[in-house]
């Protein structure tokens, strides 16, 4: 028995990245991510969709809005959800990971969301387990559910992806943000610009189809979102920049800089915000130009849309 | 302090020599408003000048005044060996009339408010025109980088750690990939750290006889190859402060062929001393990177002239009696040469191995191309700053009668040809001899 809105719209049992879906793939994930927010949005928030399955979050890096954002789509659809936090041990990486995955399966879980600090932790995970992984976040490889919420969010602002241009500020190097954006964003039509001192960009990003721009005022000149990159602590003080205070001349988010975009251009940072570094207050506060509140929302409902789609294919 | 006044001063009767454009004439120069406002074989030939000031060459050189690329001072920390104002005094006498000074001073010139301090100290005490380097790595240390876009601000024409190579490569390749992103000049000094630690002489049969502990002079050439493969890698420009052997020489012309953004410079005392004038441990010759063999000053000569060495530098290193009258090991490096640098220079002309426009773009149009100045040509409208000299006059280098506080002078006694009859900065004269 099939109905058409329980047709399978990822076209694997994982989410393992940006690479491998298709346009129409990510457009059938939008649709029914715009279906949950509205469910975000109302008295009762919870369906029984994913009623006694199990949902497993496996967090080895520290997170608050993924993890939290996971927890909630898992429960507003009804499933159980763990969490499990794992510190990193001094043990070989590789052989604690495949020794978590023996024992996760033996809980017989429905689906895994795992965020590592190794790229292809997720993939690994995926040979290993029986179960559905999402990848939250790998090393600097991909972060697919922020990729997709920020074109959910995107999306609704703007109507479509098609010619609008994407400015992706910051610390592009050790992104899987900006990886997985500009992987989406350009498969869907949008113009990528990468933003970054020579440092900071990876080699040979220009092979990926984007523009690259060292100068902030150029790369954002005629942009219509400007998307904020969130630059680590210990990369401020001499290793790849050399101090908080010249990054934010330069490279920070300010009126100035803004005012080279294009009118009414958009805001966007996956969080969590380094005030005064890559970003000034007063622009992340303010509701007209800056989305990021909204990006959370929108992440709970895109990731509600995840799990719905990945239950379609469990048997 | 140097300011640009009203006054029109005529030069006639001069040997016009524009290093910039080859240009090699008898004629007349006039300046006003501190710039070169006509310049040419037929200025004043149908009227006298009847400016203020008119002064009569009497066929003596005319030309660009020189820009000194790697100047060391002790200011601050170290004023009772050099100040920026005693320095300055030397700089005029020997024609130089901007000096590019190094960072490495104390505290070291990492933060842009020292950047600051070093231009309001050069605008009020200097006679000629100062351009700070700031330092690559903060404190010299090779660690982490400084803060090149807001030094660049503040006005820090290069980057460098001055006497020091960066060790670390990934240090380095961070370092230039980041001034890449600010077009930054970044200079370095190429001798492999632990290669030359506690080396005060090139390896070889001289320093085996006189029992100094010695480097192999392939800790230059090494660090210099390594150096060019980050420019590659990184698209920043690197100009070698110094460079002495010809390992070096046929590295950095390669990838000049290359078409790789390098330029480099050599010492005045690299192309006129060999080891062998170290002689009786004469620590007055005890430079860094040490003097080297007589194949290795010959090739020197040979890339100036071939224009694979860009520019000459007189390395203007201050030291005391203090620290030069020490067993030669551990005596200090250095020589002072802003009084000396346009005469040892000249020898290259003297034998034969260059022509005198050649030789003076070392000092002048080429610095000005590579550090982006506008100074450094004869051209209308380039700010006046000027000498006047005569080449072929003999003088004898007389360390008691330097101008400059230090006077560790490598070149002392010595007999070369050249003399600097008047330097101008900004149409101002600074210095006249009598």
């Amino acid at each position: 028995m099939t109905s058409p809105a329980a047709a399978p719209i990822l076209p694997s049992k994982h989410l393992l990245g940006i690479d491998g879906l298709s346009p129409l793939d990510i457009t059938a994930l939008l649709d029914l991510a715009d279906t949950y927010v509205v469910q975000g949005r109302a008295t009762d928030k919870k369906t029984a969709l994913l009623k006694g399955r199990t949902l497993i979050n496996l967090f080895f890096e520290a997170s608050t809005r993924t993890q939290s954002s996971f927890e909630l789509a898992g429960k507003r659809l009804g499933a159980d959800v763990m969490n499990m936090s794992v510190k990193t041990s001094s043990v070989s990486k590789g052989e604690t990971l495949l020794d978590t995955a023996s024992t996760l399966n033996a809980m017989r879980p429905d689906i895994l969301v795992v965020r590592h600090q190794d790229a292809g932790a997720a993939e690994l995970l995926s040979r290993k387990l029986d179960c559905s992984v999402v990848n939250a976040g790998d090393g600097a490889h991909e972060h697919p559910t922020q990729a997709l919420l920020d074109a959910l969010t995107i999306r609704r602002h703007r109507g479509s992806f098609e010619g609008l241009v994407v400015a992706i500020c910051g610390d592009v190097l050790h992104s899987r943000v900006a990886r997985s954006n500009l992987r989406l964003l350009s498969m869907m039509g949008a113009r990528v610009r990468l933003v970054a001192p020579r440092t900071l960009l990876p080699c040979d990003a220009d092979r990926f189809g984007v523009e690259i721009y060292t100068d902030m005022k150029q790369g954002l000149d005629g942009a219509d979102i400007v998307m904020m990159l969130r630059l680590q602590l210990e990369r401020m003080t001499g290793a790849f920049v050399p101090s908080a205070r010249e990054y934010f001349r330069f490279y920070g988010l300010d009126r100035e800089k803004l005012s080279y975009a294009k009118p009414g251009a958009l805001v966007m940072h996956p969080g969590p915000m380094n005030r005064g570094v890559e970003i000034a207050s007063d622009i992340a506060d303010d509701v007209l130009v800056s989305l990021i509140s909204e990006q959370v929302e929108m992440g709970v409902a895109l990731r509600m849309a995840i799990l719905d789609a990945l239950a379609r294919g469990l048997s | 302090m140097i300011t640009s006044h009203g006054a029109r001063i005529a030069f006639k009767n001069a040997r016009l020599v524009d290093p910039a454009s080859g240009m090699d004439v008898k004629g007349g120069l006039l300046v006003e408003n501190g710039r070169i406002a006509d310049v040419g074989p037929r200025l004043f030939n149908d009227a006298e000048p009847r400016d203020p000031e008119v002064i009569d060459c009497r066929g003596l050189v005319l030309a660009p005044g020189l820009i000194d690329c790697r100047v060391f001072t002790g200011e601050p920390g170290a004023e009772h060996r050099e100040s920026l104002e005693s320095a300055s005094a030397a700089a005029a006498v020997g024609g130089v009339t901007s000096m590019i000074v190094m960072p490495n001073t104390d505290p070291v010139i990492d933060e842009p408010s020292l950047v600051d301090f070093i231009l309001r100290r050069a605008q009020a005490t200097a006679k000629v025109r100062v351009l700070p380097c700031a330092a690559l790595t903060k404190g010299l240390a090779g660690e982490t980088m400084t803060e090149i876009g807001l030094l660049k601000e503040a006005g820090a024409i290069a980057f460098t750690d001055g006497d020091r190579s960066v060790a670390n490569a990934r240090v380095l390749r961070r370092a230039l990939a980041y001034a890449a992103t600010f077009e930054a000049l970044v200079i370095s000094h190429a001798e492999d750290p632990e290669l030359v630690k506690g080396a005060s002489a090139t390896e070889g049969e001289f320093a085996t006889r006189l029992g100094l502990p010695a480097a192999p002079a392939l800790a230059e050439a090494m660090m210099v190859e390594r150096d060019i493969r980050l420019v590659e890698l990184t698209g920043a420009r690197l100009h070698f402060g110094q460079i002495s052997t010809r390992a070096s020489l046929d590295v950095i012309a390669e990838a000049k062929e290359r078409g790789l953004p390098v330029t480099c410079g050599v010492a005045a005392h690299h192309l006129t001393l060999n080891e062998l004038d170290v002689g009786a441990y004469y620590t007055f010759r005890k430079v860094r990177p040490p003097l080297r063999s007589e194949a290795d000053r010959a090739a020197m000569a040979e890339g100036v002239a071939s224009g694979v060495i860009d520019v000459i530098v007189s390395s203007h290193e201050p030291q005391g009696a203090d620290t030069k009258r020490q067993p030669y090991a551990t005596a200090a490096a250095g020589t002072v040469g802003l009084e000396t640098l346009l005469p040892a220079a000249l020898s290259l002309v003297h034998d034969g191995r260059a022509t005198l426009p050649h030789l003076l773009k070392t000092m002048t149009a080429s610095p000005a191309r590579i550090f982006g100045l506008p100074g450094g040509t004869l051209a209308k409208g380039a700010p006046a700053d000027l000498i006047l000299m005569d080449e072929e006059e003999p003088v004898v280098i007389d360390a008691d009668k330097l101008h400059s506080r230090a006077r560790n002078t490598a070149f002392d006694g010595r007999k070369f040809l050249g003399k600097v009859h008047g330097t101008f900065v900004g149409g101002q004269r600074v210095y006249e001899s009598r």
